[in-house]
């Protein structure tokens, strides 16, 4: 189980989240949906500390790094990011390493796996991203939607307790979206631990166990997509409409 | 046609004097000095990225200064200058000194503009697999701000094998100060010149065929 509670941060004078208070349940897929500038994007880089909160605390599994008080130690971000996978928008492969080369850098460098066993593992990810052909290919060899799928294993292989998708097909065009968005699909299936922010409703309906509405830095509503829709609030379901 | 013979024996008879101090000298010191140079471009380079308060305020008076001052004048002060205040040096050991302090200052720009070139992104990858600081920075960053930084390292590289001709003036017997001598004897300073520019410019030419296999090596996996 993953918590966040009474997360806040700022940048400079504006106060981008204001005390978030979210429960990540294991098997899960969380979707988080809301306004440009709502705070979606800064929430996940919170939860892998790309962004460091001004208050709050994080906790994965029992595993508590609180951001009330003493600064948090390099240690401590490094021990969250091992268990958080992150998935960009614009993938950030390494663009000087194979599609192998990207899966294996993380397990070798930072897990300090043999190289042996980090292949062996990066083949069975490839796999699963249905691009074992492409393993000695370098990134800008491979389409927009293959890259995706690329960093999606290279996220896996650290073995994540959850994974981390900011707006994951945004810079695809329609035609590659689609693979990207399978897959997430079925890693959803699988019973992976994942958190995703996404524009794409029919994607949230489809595969979305808990749906969290942000709008100014706050979470307005969440739970099932019928739920949402269903809302008092016109907030949102002003927003879900924009989109149907 | 007498004096065409003259001339073509000059070159012949001069060529090896002027080659040999370009293969004990000119040579030598301008890989050590450049080797020197680029630690020196790294760390300062490294120290400016990591935004370290007082030895940022160090490097930068450093840059500053050899930047801001002539090449010459840093070979003089190094050489004539510092046994006013008890630091002796040998020619050899005084201009390696004043030319990997002119390198280190010049390419630590060229470096440190080369890792900010690489995108944030990058950064975030890395660290988000749960990368050191340090472990993204020679994994990730480093090797792609390397290929960015070839074209003007190499600039500096063929500019300091030209520069040390300036060790002729604190008495280094270089390529240049022993083709002085030869033209001082034989009155033929066109001809004793243009012999070692020439000279100079093959061994800048090795560099220029160095730089584009260099470029290529590690132009692999990249768009180019």
């Amino acid at each position: 189980m993953f918590e966040i509670k009474n997360l806040s941060k700022s940048f400079g004078e504006s106060k981008i989240l204001k005390n978030i208070d979210l429960v990540v349940k294991p098997n899960q897929t969380t979707i988080i949906i809301g306004p440009s500038g709502s705070g979606k994007t800064t929430l996940l880089r919170c939860i892998n500390l790309l962004e460091i909160p001004n208050a709050g605390t994080l906790d994965l599994n029992g595993e508590v790094v609180s951001f009330n008080g003493e600064k948090v130690t390099k240690k401590e971000i490094l021990k969250l990011r091992k268990k958080t996978g992150m998935v960009f928008q614009g993938f950030n492969l390494f663009p000087h390493k194979t599609a192998l080369g990207n899966i294996i850098e993380g397990p070798i460098t930072v897990l300090k796996q043999s190289k042996e066993k980090a292949i062996k593992e990066a083949m069975e990810l490839l796999k699963k991203v249905g691009l074992e052909d492409k393993k000695d290919s370098y990134p800008h060899e491979l389409s927009g939607g293959q890259q995706q799928r690329i960093a999606i294993a290279r996220a896996l292989g650290m073995k994540p307790d959850i994974l981390l998708f900011d707006e994951p097909t945004s810079a695809l065009d329609p035609e590659l979206e689609i693979e990207v968005l399978n897959l997430i699909k079925q890693l959803s299936e699988e019973n992976y631990t994942i958190v995703i922010v996404t524009h794409k409703m029919s994607f949230a309906r489809e595969v979305g166990d808990n749906i969290v509405f942000i709008d100014k830095g706050e979470i307005i509503e969440q739970g099932t997509y019928e739920k949402l829709n269903q809302s008092a609030n016109t907030r949102i379901s002003q927003f879900l409409n924009a989109f149907n | 046609m007498e004096i065409s013979d003259r001339i073509i024996t000059l070159i012949i008879n001069s060529f090896w004097t002027i080659l040999k101090p370009g293969l004990i000298y000119t040579i030598p010191i301008t890989l050590i000095s450049f080797a020197i140079g680029l630690v020196i471009a790294i760390a300062v380079a490294l120290i400016h990225i990591a935004n370290l308060k007082v030895l940022k305020g160090i490097t930068s008076f450093y840059v500053w200064i050899i930047r801001g001052t002539p090449l010459l004048v840093q070979i003089f002060i190094i050489f004539y200058g510092l046994p006013s205040a008890g630091i002796t040096l040998n020619p050899l050991p005084a201009s390696i000194i004043a030319f990997s302090l002119n390198v280190g200052a010049y390419s630590s720009e060229t470096i440190r503009a080369a890792i900010l070139s690489i995108h944030k992104g990058q950064w975030e990858a890395g660290e988000s697999l749960g990368m050191t600081y340090f472990q993204v920075l020679r994994r990730i960053i480093i090797p792609q701000a390397a290929k960015v930084s070839i074209p003007p390292l190499f600039n500096s590289f063929i500019g300091l094998v030209k520069d040390t001709s300036l060790a002729a003036n604190i008495t280094v017997a270089e390529m240049f100060m022993v083709t002085q001598r030869i033209a001082a004897k034989t009155y033929e300073p066109l001809i004793l010149y243009c012999e070692v520019a020439f000279i100079y410019l093959m061994f800048c030419t090795v560099l220029n065929k160095i730089q584009k296999s260099a470029e290529m090596k590690l132009s692999i996996g990249q768009k180019i």
